[in-house]
């Protein structure tokens, strides 16, 4: 469960999120709306650590993780981007997490092999991310996420670089892994119709503050 | 084509950068026709050169290799990190890049005088020595690397380093693990960069490690002794063999992709 209790962040004298309180239970699929810059980076940046609030507290299944460095968190955080480690091929990119745990050789590459089985990327395992597609980067970005094993995924937009014929494809898929994977979701989009098929919980960002639409 | 006044213009600007390589072309033609081929390979055999050439090339390595260790955290700081007085740390990283060189060498000797310098110097003797050679290369060639490596950060996106965060890395780990790897072209570029510096340091080098033959004389401080003693066509040699050592770094930085 995520508890948001007062959330504020000022950057320069400018309030870009005033006070956000929310509740989004375990297992749920939430989506979160809002017109451009309205701050919803910034929100999932604060939950996954990488940003400190100017004031209020993040919870965690109730462990306040406010003051905890981003891989205290177990979040797993999947950026607009996608941001693929330039030079490591997919195999390393999934892999990445579990290695750096110390996980053994041979059990790390069976956790490699079965995400990669459950993402239809085996035959991609040793390309490096230049010589994929939309498509193929988003599926190892969620794969690595996925690796490290988090109770929590964060997605910025992750559809925002596929055409309309793969996005009801990868949002089968993403409906598939909040299942399968027993998570809690934060979904940011801008697309009512990805909202409407993924979301059990929407949530709005208007003005610096969340709404529960 | 017709010579329109957008052609014109395009036409002016052509010749006065065909004029300025064309004069650099002739500065060159006339050093390297000033002698025969024969007297430079003559010149190169000598033992004071042979020397002189094996000084320069691991002194240069030498503080090339230093100037990278230190242009990496200070470049990765200077461009992930935002604090109060970031603009004038970065200002002041620039300062050996606009002192005169002789001044870099002056305050070396100062600096190495005072009670400081001395408990430095009883552990590792540097003035006067080869190992002065490398510091005073190294002083001046690592703001050019730590510039490069600035640029080389500041171009690639932090956001695969904040991924890297969540998924168990600590800073360090994300610098090691990501970064790294990314910014390799980058590196050999610096790395490059201050070596082509390192080769051409004179100033310094002269006034804080001396130009003793067999001893602290490189090949800039060749080409001044030779000059000295009126022996043209030795330096002309040892110019030219200079000007290729640094067109060979000038291919390098360009095969890494990174602009100088």
């Amino acid at each position: 469960m995520i508890q948001l209790e007062q959330l504020t962040w000022k950057v320069s004298g400018r309030t870009i999120l005033e006070g956000v309180t929310v509740a989004i239970p375990a297992n749920t699929y939430a989506v979160l709306m809002g017109s451009t810059g309205c701050g919803k980076t910034t929100l999932l940046e604060i939950l996954c650590g990488l940003r400190q609030p100017t004031s209020g507290r993040v919870l965690l299944d109730g462990v306040d993780v406010t003051d905890l460095e981003p891989r205290e968190r177990g979040i797993g955080y999947v950026p607009q981007d996608l941001a693929l480690f330039p030079g490591l091929r997919v195999r390393e990119q999934i892999g990445f997490a579990p290695k750096l745990r110390g996980m053994a050789p041979e059990e790390l590459k069976q956790r490699v092999n079965r995400l990669a089985e459950q993402f239809g990327i085996t035959h991609l395992l040793d390309r490096l991310p230049d010589m994929l597609s939309g498509g193929e980067k988003q599926r190892v970005a969620l794969a690595r996420a996925l690796a490290a094993q988090p109770k929590l995924l964060l997605l910025d937009e992750p559809l925002s670089a596929l055409d309309e014929s793969m996005r009801s494809e990868a949002v089968a898929l993403l409906q598939r892994v909040q299942q399968e994977h027993s998570l809690t979701v934060l979904h940011v989009t801008h697309s009512s119709s990805e909202a409407a098929a993924l979301g059990t919980l929407h949530l709005r960002m208007v003005a610096g503050r969340l709404e529960v639409a | 084509m017709r010579l329109n006044r957008s052609n014109l213009c395009w036409l002016v600007l052509a010749l006065i950068t065909a004029g300025y390589l064309l004069f650099w072309a002739l500065l060159l033609g006339a050093t390297a026709t000033y002698s025969t081929p024969d007297s430079w390979l003559q010149v190169l055999r000598s033992p004071e050169i042979r020397h002189a050439t094996f000084l320069s090339l691991v002194t240069c390595s030498l503080a090339a290799s230093f100037a990278l260790l230190l242009a990496v955290p200070v470049g990765y700081l200077m461009t992930r990190l935002e604090f109060r007085g970031k603009s004038w740390l970065d200002a002041a990283l620039d300062i050996p890049i606009i002192l005169p060189p002789l001044v870099v060498g002056l305050c070396l000797l100062i600096f190495f005088q005072t009670k400081i310098g001395k408990v430095i110097e009883m552990a590792i003797p540097l003035t006067y020595q080869v190992s002065g050679v490398v510091l005073a290369q190294f002083v001046v060639a690592a703001a050019f690397a730590i510039r490069t490596m600035r640029g080389t950060f500041q171009h690639l996106s932090a956001r695969p380093e904040d991924v890297a965060l969540t998924l168990g890395c600590t800073r360090f780990q994300a610098l090691w693990h990501v970064a790294l790897p990314a910014a390799r072209r980058g590196m050999v570029a610096a790395f490059c960069i201050a070596w082509a510096r390192s080769l051409g340091e004179f100033g310094p080098i002269l006034v804080f490690a001396g130009a003793t033959r067999m001893k602290t004389e490189v090949l800039p401080t060749t080409v001044w002794l030779e000059l000295s003693v009126g022996n043209l066509e030795a330096a002309v040699a040892v110019s030219l063999f200079m000007v290729l050592l640094a067109v060979l770094v000038l291919v390098a930085v360009r095969a890494t992709g990174e602009k100088v």
